[in-house]
């Protein structure tokens, strides 16, 4: 580094949507940006993505609601959340207010569910994209969560599809714990998908040794954070190659640019920061900033060179600039 | 009878150690941070990154601010007590001067002062007696008669002993195990304080079952009861939703509500005791938790 400001193209394609540049919240970790506009202006992000909402107001779980884990931690909010009527009025209104690109997560309990939200939010001004968060129990195929079977995945996100503002696009948000997930992502892109989020948390339990009973008031949990980077970059991976004229929004443990870097060179056209905001409020710019630095670094003019870069045969990867960064 | 509660403006500062002193089993922290000094009130807390760059440490851990120094000398100061717990405090209370801590603060809700001149019984158990040491100082500089009741397990693990009779003269001490003061609960002498002063309100810091035990004495004396309640938490700015209780709003309905945004300063009388870490079937949205 010599000081300069690295001079990178940072704006982002999603499908029918540009944005400024490629880092985002992540859903669940950012509530809907009030709280992250005390350290920063939520508007510098790519979008903020909003918490998952759901039809009528929901309490979550019970607590404990979080264990700390190797590297990262557990947690069983239960989609806690104030319904979306209150969302639109309260939430969309203040990010509408302040600038901010929103990319809002809906989540529902059956595929009705999912289109009636994706309704109610057609037409608003302040919403960019809709995330469809399929990690939540079918309640019409006995709790079965839709993003763990092809077809109830597919359903949903066809369904939202249809029902939303052609020009939004619709990402569906994939779980990693499947056999494999580019049968999922497949099933999900022949629906109409635009895009995929990757990845929701992993299933996880803590036993507290103490009580010798689940450490968390909802038993099970979702793993998140660093510990879980591997497998997010795997999962980004595998669908680019399957899918590659299919956006990736990439997330799962991303604490800094270089974490970032592995992602878009994986094949991700976006990042969102989720767990390492609650250990540094700051992170989604930090990590912008040094991801900037970092293409900078390696000679990238412009962020969508990098993006998928890590699949090209060797002999194509080393771009001019890169080898002289690598020799010096 | 009280004023509104002062909610935080958090920043995030690296903060140099200035001091830290070994009292009893705690750790006394004093750490340069002028911007969470400068927005310090009673009740406010701090989040602490600990273990260093690269930990796999991914939470911050909450303290109480135990005060502020935002003017004069040692201008720019603010002090936590830490006890150590498990690795993360473990950690901290390794640290010496001249090191920095990544502190983000003053983070919550503050203890509400009455309006005027009020009677007041002061409860802290443990190191929950840190809270209330600058709120005594602000008590007895607005006029109020103030008394403080100082729990522990052990004698070692009371805190502010000293510095709470020197601030309010009044001091009751109560240890479980008879190694200080009076043996039994900090509650168990709550009735007499607020009688002996006639009290209108008590506040109280400590662990979950002595804030109930606080909470029902004051509601037995018809009077109010400030709690600080300390509820495990991932992000301690409000994102998460980890940290909820049970709480009955204006409204009669209860909510799950975050402690770390909304609290951790509760009306006692609002707070659902019985049923934290439940999930009551009348909190707001309940119903609609079929399958989740
Ligand atoms: C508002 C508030 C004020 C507090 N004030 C003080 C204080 O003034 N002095 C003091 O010594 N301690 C205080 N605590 C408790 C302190 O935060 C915990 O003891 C500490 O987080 C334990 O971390 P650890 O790594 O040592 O323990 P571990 O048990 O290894 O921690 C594992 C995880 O659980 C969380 N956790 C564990 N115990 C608690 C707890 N009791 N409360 C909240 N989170 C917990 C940690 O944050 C961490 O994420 C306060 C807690 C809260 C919520
Ligand atoms: C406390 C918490 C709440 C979350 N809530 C949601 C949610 O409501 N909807 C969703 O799609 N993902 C949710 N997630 C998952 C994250 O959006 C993200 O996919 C996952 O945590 C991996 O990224 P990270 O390691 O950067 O956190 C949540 C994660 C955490 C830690
Ligand atoms: S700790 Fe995250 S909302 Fe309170």
């Amino acid at each position: 580094m010599d000081g300069v400001r690295p001079m990178v193209d940072m704006t982002t394609q999603l499908a029918t949507l540009t944005l400024p540049n490629p880092v985002l919240t992540a859903s669940g970790c950012a509530a809907a940006g009030r709280e992250l506009h005390q350290f920063f202006d939520v508007a510098a992000l790519g979008a903020v993505v909003t918490k998952s909402i759901m039809m009528r107001p929901r309490s979550g779980r019970a607590t404990p609601r979080m264990a700390e884990t190797p590297s990262g931690m557990l947690n069983s909010i239960g989609l806690q959340g104030p319904g979306i009527d209150a969302f639109i009025d309260t939430d969309l209104a203040w990010l509408a207010e302040h600038g901010a690109r929103t990319v809002v997560s809906i989540a529902g309990g059956h595929t009705d569910e999912y289109v009636e939200l994706a309704r109610r939010l057609n037409g608003h001004p302040a919403v960019s994209m809709l995330e469809v968060n399929i990690s939540c129990p079918n309640v019409e195929s006995r709790g079965q969560v839709f993003a763990c079977d092809a077809i109830a995945s597919s359903r949903v996100i066809g369904a939202v599809r249809r029902a939303a503002d052609p020009s939004l696009p619709v990402f569906a948000k994939l779980s990693p714990d499947v056999t494999d997930i580019t049968l999922i992502a497949r099933a999900c892109a022949d629906a109409g998908a635009d895009g995929f989020s990757l990845i929701n948390t992993l299933l996880g339990m803590v036993i507290d040794t103490d009580t010798m009973a689940p450490a968390l008031g909802g038993g099970t949990g979702g793993l998140s954070g660093p510990a879980i980077r591997p497998v997010a970059v795997r999962c980004v991976w595998q669908v680019r190659r399957a899918l590659p004229h299919l956006p990736i929004l990439g997330m799962g443990g991303i604490r800094s640019g270089l974490d970032a870097l592995q992602f878009v060179l994986a094949g991700a056209s976006a990042v969102s920061v989720g767990t390492a905001v609650f250990g540094d409020p700051s992170a989604p710019v930090r990590v912008l900033a040094e991801l900037e630095q970092a293409l900078d670094d390696r000679g990238f003019a412009a962020l969508a060179d990098a993006v998928g870069y890590a699949h090209r045969r060797p002999a194509d990867r080393l771009v001019p600039e890169a080898a002289e960064v690598a020799a010096g | 009878m009280t004023a509104d509660t002062v909610v935080s403006k958090p920043v995030q500062e690296t903060a140099e150690i200035f001091s830290v002193q070994k009292i009893g089993e705690y750790v006394q922290f004093t750490v340069v941070a002028p911007g969470i000094a400068a927005g310090f009130q009673p009740g406010h807390f701090v989040a602490v990154a600990v273990g260093g760059d690269n930990t796999s440490m991914l939470l911050r851990r909450a303290f109480a601010l135990y005060g502020a120094t935002p003017t004069g000398q040692f201008a720019g100061t603010i002090q936590f007590v830490v006890a150590e717990h498990g690795p993360g405090t473990r950690w901290l209370t390794q640290r010496s001067v001249g090191e920095t801590l990544d502190v983000v603060g003053p983070l919550g809700t503050s203890f509400p002062l009455p309006s005027g001149p009020s009677p007041a019984v002061l409860v802290g158990g443990g190191y929950g007696s840190a809270p209330l040491i600058p709120l005594a100082r602000e008590l007895v500089a607005a006029g109020s008669p103030v008394e403080i009741l100082l729990g522990a397990a052990t004698g070692s693990r009371l805190f502010g002993e000293l510095v709470a009779k020197r601030t309010v003269g009044a001091v009751t001490v109560t240890t479980d195990d008879g190694s200080a003061g009076v043996r039994g609960r900090v509650a168990d002498v709550l009735p007499d304080a607020i009688e002996r002063i006639g009290a209108e309100v008590v506040y109280a810091c400590g662990p979950m079952p002595m804030l109930r035990a606080v909470s029902e004495v004051a509601r037995a004396h018809a009077i109010q009861a400030q709690v600080a309640v300390e509820e495990a938490m991932a992000c301690g700015i409000g994102v998460c939703m980890t940290c909820v209780l049970p709480v009955r709003g204006d409204d009669g309905r209860s909510r799950f509500v975050r402690s770390c945004v909304d609290g951790p300063v509760f009306a006692a009388d609002r707070v659902r005791w019985e049923d934290v870490g439940t999930l009551p079937a009348d909190v707001m949205g309940a119903d609609a938790m079929g399958g989740h």
